[in-house]
């Protein structure tokens, strides 16, 4: 609820009103202050929707939900209270054991979840109590605690930085698992709590934090912490984001630091950004849904038709009371409306077998055992985390059949999300290593292949600034000692590029070694070191794109080095040195690598001064900081002199391009959600082929639009422009898109998340929500769209959007960090990848799989197969009691409506449960309509099931006549065959026995074995608690009979008949059809196979499976 | 489940058939060449059985006549306009006079019909006490509600055998005269009236409660007979082992019908010179008519007949094989004609590319 409250008010207005105010360490600031105890809720969290005490209320409530499942029990109730034909056991037992089975299969899984989050909620933190640490389970968190964490360690909670064992104050964090970004980044503490760096010291602390209740945006805190020091007098500082360390952050590079808890619990920003669970409904289920209301409809009507037609029957007064037959007193004075009412229940309850009561638990069953065909895949197993896929919920397994949209998450589930030097250029020369990954240590003369030359100087210049220019530090590890040090160098960086960048120079002979004391030490190709002094880093910025070092070598020569895109960079060169760089960047852009250009200038010493000054001032300043850094930054940043430029590899999965296009021919739409910045994700996107070079890119950026000075004009011009384009393109024919898409010109989208923010909830005018049906139309058109610098509940609401276009098409969504999980928890199918970055993703998802690439088996394998599975699942279980009942219903005109049942009690009891459950259930297990090698290598198959092609009307009907048939066959059929008969036998033995048989048609054997066996057993017994031995020995009896047999072949036979005389007919026109194009397409013979085979003979095939 | 769990070791999947869903399965392939010689021989196969079991069924010699006794039908039309209206109908008896030109072969059954007598009705189906007639002396004293109102007699004393069904047991009876030689005298064919419920119903599902003394009267003591008989349970008949709720007919009655009209077996004629079946003569049947039914528009008829290794009269089968077969091959030739053009047609495409 509170979440639920809470994600509500974050997507409209993000103001929350009131703060929070929290004592470090839970000391009460001064006595003469009345310590007010604020109630905030534990460090707990919960995924699982159960427990102990509600499990039983709870699931029986949601089970209740099911409209089947209510209305057995209406049925049950009905049967309990009115004088029925059935006792209530006939349908109180099967609802009983559905209700059971289910609850079972939820019960387990809930607890799958629950030990998931006691393995998170029950780790071990420190918390200093009393100057003492204390050694505590995460969940026992109060805020206000102070809390230690140690290095790799994630936060427990949200924390309030107050001091890390650096002098400075720092720590550095990755929040991988939160927004996707792994690098690191630097969060400080107050000035004055820097010191503060033993538990005993931290103690001494008197503070209160002041801050906003918690909020879901990741990068938005404002908080102010007022430090009583001895005077009493409270110093006040403000709190920034870069105070604050969030829940599921990870600790890097820095030993250990202390914080004090701000949010715990759901309240963090990490739970925030979970959306509720709710529980996932599959489309197929809601066309159940659909079918039980038509079935309920026939089922009125049926009712209504026989309690009218009794009436009028019984108007004759033999009918109504024979002398063989008479009333009882209490009959005969009962309200006539009354016994009309009773009797249209009695009629509901005959015929109520004709909703099928046990489908439901046939198709959980189904699922439940299916997905572990998911689990067992061998394809899915993984080698290097040796594990294979993983079933959440195996609700959703024929879902994957179904989707339309793919969300993916870029870093770690498109890319490894680790980067590799490719290639570099030095003025216009290209340099590439040949054999990639040798041992950078042997060098000079290494393995690299100089096309051609540069000037000596300018290469070691250019290396050298790829030493220089980063912010990369060493992690020394500490068991190595300094003779071996060079080989044991760990480079941490906040960009992972850079990383690259420094290792690419290391393989051209310059190392780079470190910082000491201030001192830049570069191992250059000669094995000497070289030393240079730092004067300023001019930070990255994603405005400025670029990066900048200003050094001062061991001569005294003090350089600037810059690194950048491309576009940062060349307006700040000489031009003429433009050219042959560009030339390779652009090749370099093509293959999806990414660039950064490489420049320098010499500064005099006097110019430094005057430089050294300004940035020193521009530090300093209190207000517009920002501003005036980056003027400054604008004006060091001229004149330079491009040396060359760098490629770099943001390494794709495995197959990644390959499943993207497999996904696409398949004629799934795929969208890439990613928090990265737009260039990175751009070139991804070519890398794995989402975008062709031919396709058109329409940006919806910031940098689009922030030209003009009314960004909502711009905006909207933008959007009409686009939509002009597109529907140019495609005059009007969404049908036909997916042929569109190989014909025509391909557009891709770009979109950013501010971008995105101004069209979703830019004003509240009219125009707003005309921006959203203009962008969803220019979305919809687009094979292929890129929505960069999402926030985690920014997804989630793309995901939401487009889960309620017209027409509701189902999503996917698959990531593998924390920041997915939003996005996962929204879509209609999650999938998580069990990455690097946690597993929070895959916890949450509905299915985790190890790669990226296992998505194009999962998709169009196993979705197709589980889709057509379940399909003929439902469709079979609708259609066997229709022909169920149908008979039941005939059988009324000839007992003078008086609900008396033709089937034995325990036939309708059993019928839904034992005899026909087994056979279809192992169908729907086995079948293969298609190879699982061809599914998989011919996407386009997928796109026959989309859109539930086989649970739409058409189907149904055909599955509903053939029922009709089949029961009016089967009625009929025995009437006529035994109403001369003078056997010594009960008729209606034979009805139920011609029709029990008849079921078996689709027969696997056992159940029929098991139908003959149960029909011997009951017949052979007295069962001593019936009241009623109405099957003694009539089966026996039935079957020494030959005609028996002779009619039941025949009635088979003739049931089957339209069946296989539809198929042959589909077959021989396909076969022509197939002639016809087996000239052009060979590979189409292998699809051509019919889809529909006849029932018997594909029960024979899955027979032949189990043997 | 412990494949999914999350214990190291156990994750590779185990690369079975199984798992891999790489069973190897047969699949059918309806093309036209298998499923058209499958579609004749079926047919031929359909004909020939529907043949045979046509002649055998017509070779069933059925004689039936209604006894009902409509006005001017028969002379139990006397009985019927005594009967009417009148609750219970006074004893009456008639005749069924026929003859036979030529020997009815054996062994013969004699059934009785009812029509409109709606015995699947529900409230007359419930309307029994399966647990008093299984003999159980509880049950015996404390009909099942499910009788009512045949549960207790005006008295109060529980009625045995209770229900609906039980009081309208059939109790026609009938006896069949062979007259020989024309004029000659009527000699009685003895009736084989055992045996004529199933084995098991006799012997399993029917029992008299335990004997008081050796005497069933005593065991019946207490109890009423249903407001429709004229004597007790323990009268029906006076061999002992015919008699209370193993009685033939009673059990025979008390198996209900499903269709409302319905035949029941009242007796098989295999004795002595009729071993072989009925010879040729004139014939009288004694009817002692007794059950009301034309107070429900019903009819009562007296069956005569044989039966075959198929069982009794019953032509549709026959008809219903011969049709489907019929149509089998019927279709087999439409289908090959499309084959057939189909075939050509694709020929001359193949030819045109």
């Amino acid at each position: 609820m509170f979440r639920r409250t809470f994600s509500r008010f974050c997507a409209g207005e993000e103001k929350r009103v009131g703060t929070r105010t929290v004592f470090v360490g839970n000391h009460p600031i001064s006595e003469t202050e009345a310590y007010i105890a604020q109630r905030f809720c534990d460090n707990r969290i919960v995924s699982s929707k159960y427990t102990l005490w509600n499990f039983l209320t709870k699931n029986l409530f949601e089970q209740f939900r099911r409209i089947a499942n209510f209305y057995f029990l209406i049925i049950f109730l009905v049967q309990v209270t009115v004088d029925t034909p059935t006792s209530p056991v006939t349908s109180g037992l099967p609802l009983f054991f559905v209700i059971t089975v289910t609850a079972i299969k939820q019960g387990y899984e809930d607890w799958l979840r629950h030990r998931a989050d006691n393995e998170v909620n029950k780790s071990t933190v420190y918390i200093i109590e009393n100057a003492k640490r204390v050694r505590k389970e995460s969940e026992k968190i109060k805020v206000g605690d102070v809390v230690e964490v140690q290095a790799d360690e994630t936060f427990p909670c949200d924390l309030i930085l107050l001091s890390s064992c650096t002098t400075d104050g720092t720590c550095y964090v990755t929040t991988a698992s939160l927004d996707g970004e792994s690098n690191c980044k630097t969060h400080y503490a107050v000035r004055d709590t820097i010191t503060l760096c033993t538990a005993e010291s931290i103690d001494t602390l008197r503070a209160a934090i002041e801050c906003e209740q918690p909020q879901p945006d990741l990068y938005k805190f404002v908080g102010r912490i007022n430090i009583y020091s001895n005077s009493l007098e409270a110093v006040a500082r403000s709190l920034g984001p870069e105070n604050l360390l969030l829940k599921g952050a990870t600790l890097k590079n820095t030993k250990k630091i202390y914080g004090v808890a701000v949010y715990t619990g759901m309240e963090t920003k990490m739970a925030l950004n979970y959306q509720g669970k709710s529980q996932k409904r599959s489309a197929v289920e809601k066309s159940i849904n659909a079918f039980l209301i038509v079935y309920l409809f026939i089922l009125l009507t049926k009712a209504a038709v026989c309690t009218t037609l009794k009436y009028v029957w019984q108007s004759t007064p033999h009918n109504d009371e024979p002398w063989y037959n008479q009333k009882t007193q209490k009959e005969r004075e009962t309200l006539k409306v009354l016994k009309m009412f009773t009797d249209f229940l009695s009629f509901m309850v005959l015929f109520n077998f004709i909703i099928p009561v046990s489908m439901y638990v046939t198709v959980e069953m189904q699922k439940f055992l299916g997905s572990f065909f998911i689990s067992w895949d061998k394809d899915f197993y993984d080698e290097e985390i040796h594990e294979g896929a993983l079933v959440n919920t195996s609700d959703l397994n024929e879902e994957l059949g179904q989707v339309d949209y793919v969300f993916t998450d870029k870093t770690g589930t498109l890319t490894e999300n680790t980067m590799e030097f490719i290639e570099c250029c030095i003025d216009g020369h290209k340099y590439k290593s040949v054999t990639q990954e040798v041992d950078g240590l042997s060098q000079t003369d290494g393995p690299l292949t100089y096309f051609d030359k540069a000037d000596k100087n300018r290469e070691e210049l250019f290396l050298r600034a790829l030493c220089l220019c980063h912010t990369v530090e060493i992690k020394t590890n500490d068991a190595v000692d300094g003779v071996t040090e060079s080989a044991e160098l760990t480079y941490i960086s906040s960009s992972p590029d850079e990383i690259a960048l420094v290792k690419g120079a290391k393989r051209y002979g310059f190392t780079f070694l470190g910082n000491r004391n201030g001192l830049m030490r570069v191992e250059n190709q000669r094995k000497e070191i070289e030393e240079y002094e730092l004067l300023h880093t001019l930070n990255f910025d994603s405005v400025r794109r670029r990066m900048s070092v200003i050094v001062k070598t061991q001569r005294g020569d003090i350089l600037l080095f810059c690194k950048g895109a491309d576009s940062a960079i060349f307006p700040r060169v000489q031009n003429h040195e433009i050219e042959l760089t560009k030339a390779h960047v652009e090749r370099n852009a093509m293959d999806g690598y990414r660039t950064l250009c490489v420049a320098f200038k010499e500064i005099a010493p006097d110019d430094y001064e005057r430089i050294n000054r300004q940035l020193l001032e521009a530090k300093m300043a209190l207000q517009d900081r920002e501003e005036k850094m980056e003027k400054v930054f604008d004006d060091i940043e001229t004149n330079m002199n491009l040396i060359g430029a760098t490629a770099v590899e943001d390494k794709l999965q495995d197959q990644a391009a390959e499943t993207i296009e497999a996904l696409h021919a398949a004629g799934l739409k795929v969208w890439v959600l990613t928090g990265d910045k737009m260039e990175t994700a751009k070139s991804t996107c070519y890398a794995c082929r989402l975008f062709q070079t031919s396709t058109e890119l329409l940006e919806l950026t910031t940098k689009t639009i922030e030209e003009s000075e009314r960004k909502e004009d711009r905006l909207h011009e933008l959007l009409i422009e686009y939509r002009k384009k597109l529907l140019h393109e495609f005059p009007k024919s969404t049908r036909s898109l997916k042929k569109a898409w190989t014909e025509h010109q391909e557009y891709g989208l770009i979109i950013d998340g501010s971008t995105l923010s101004l069209i979703l909830n830019s004003s509240q005018d009219s125009g707003s929500n005309n921006y959203k049906s203009i962008f969803l139309q220019i979305c919809m058109k687009c094979t292929a769209v890129l929505c960069c610098r999402m926030a985690p509940l920014q997804k989630a609401q793309i995901v939401r959007m487009v889960k309620n276009l017209k027409g509701s098409p189902i999503t996917l969504s698959i990531g593998d960090g924390a920041n997915d999980v939003s996005m996962i928890l929204e879509s209609h199918v999650g999938i998580g990848i069990k990455g690097k970055e946690g597993r929070q993703a895959a916890r949450n998802s509905d299915y985790s799989v190890p790669k990226f690439k296992h998505l194009k088996k999962l998709l169009l394998a196993h979705g197709h197969l589980y889709y057509v599975r379940i399909a003929h699942l439902v469709q079979y279980f609708f259609y066997k009691n229709l022909c169920f009942i149908l008979p039941q219903f005939l059988y009324q005109f000839f007992c003078g409506f008086s609900q008396q049942p033709l089937y034995d009690a325990a036939y309708l009891t059993m019928y839904n449960i034992c005899f026909t459950s087994l056979p279809i259930l192992a169908y729907s297990l086995l079948e293969q309509h298609i190879n699982i090698d061809t599914l998989t290598s011919d996407p386009r198959l997928y796109m026959k099931i989309t859109g539930n092609a086989m649970l739409q009307l058409g189907p149904f009907l055909y599955w509903t006549f053939l029922a009709a048939f089949e029961g009016m066959v089967f009625f009929f059929g025995t009437y006529f065959l035994f109403q001369t008969a003078s056997l010594e036998e009960n008729g209606k033995l034979a009805l139920d026995t011609r029709f029990w048989t008849w079921i078996n048609h689709f027969v696997i054997w056992g159940s029929l074995a098991f139908y003959v066996f149960f029909s011997f057993f009951w017949g052979g017994i007295i069962w001593p608690f019936l009241k009623q031995q109405r099957m003694y020995f009539v089966f026996a009896q039935m079957l020494s009979s030959v005609s028996t047999w002779l009619a039941i072949i025949l009635l088979i036979f003739i049931s089957l008949f339209p069946e296989i005389l539809l198929i042959v007919l589909k077959n021989v026109k396909r076969r022509t059809a197939r002639r016809n194009l087996s000239c052009r397409r060979a590979s189409d013979s292998l699809s051509a196979r019919p889809s529909v085979r006849p029932l018997l003979l594909r029960t024979f095939s899955d027979e032949s499976n189990i043997l | 489940m412990t494949w999914s769990a999350t214990a190291r070791g156990a994750h590779q999947p185990d690369n079975t058939a199984f798992t891999q869903q790489r069973l190897p399965a047969w699949q059918p392939l309806l093309s036209a060449s298998i499923t058209l010689p499958l579609f004749f021989c079926a047919g031929l196969a359909f004909i020939g059985l529907g043949l045979g079991l046509y002649y055998s069924s017509n070779g069933i010699v059925e004689l039936e006549h209604d006894y009902t006794g409509d006005a001017g039908s028969s002379n139990c039309s006397v009985c019927a306009a005594e009967g009417q209206g009148r609750a219970p109908p006074p004893p009456c008896s008639c005749a069924w006079y026929f003859s036979l030109h030529e020997l009815f072969p054996g062994p013969v059954y004699l059934y009785y019909e009812l029509s409109s007598f709606y015995q699947n009705n529900r409230r007359y189906g419930v309307s029994r006490d399966d647990a008093q007639l299984s003999g159980l002396p509880s049950a015996l004293r404390q009909p099942a509600n499910e009788c009512a109102p045949y549960q207790r007699s005006a008295t109060g004393l529980p009625i045995a055998p209770c229900g609906a069904i039980a009081n309208s047991l059939f109790n026609d009876t009938f006896s069949l005269w062979h007259q020989h030689q024309p004029a000659g005298p009527y000699v009685e064919v003895p009736l084989d009236r055992a045996a004529i419920a199933w084995w098991t119903d006799y012997h399993v599902k029917f029992r008299n409660p335990p004997l008081v003394n050796g005497s069933l009267a005593l065991a019946f003591r207490g109890t009423a007979p249903p407001p429709n008989w004229p004597r007790p349970v323990y009268e029906l008949s006076a061999d002992p082992n015919n008699t209370g709720f193993v009685n033939q007919d009673f059990v025979v009655w008390m198996r209900t019908a499903a269709l409302p009209t319905f035949r029941k077996l009242y007796a098989r004629i295999r004795q002595g010179d009729y071993s072989a079946g009925l010879p040729r003569g004139a014939y009288r049947v004694n009817i002692s008519y007794n059950y009301p039914v034309r107070a429900f528009g019903g009819h009562k008829l007296l069956i005569f007949s044989n039966i075959s290794w198929m069982g009794g009269k019953n032509p549709f089968l026959g008809i219903a094989y011969l049709v489907v077969g019929a149509l089998c091959i019927l279709v087999g030739f439409a289908m090959l004609v499309v084959y057939i053009r189909y075939q050509d047609q694709t020929d001359d495409d193949d030819d045109d590319e």
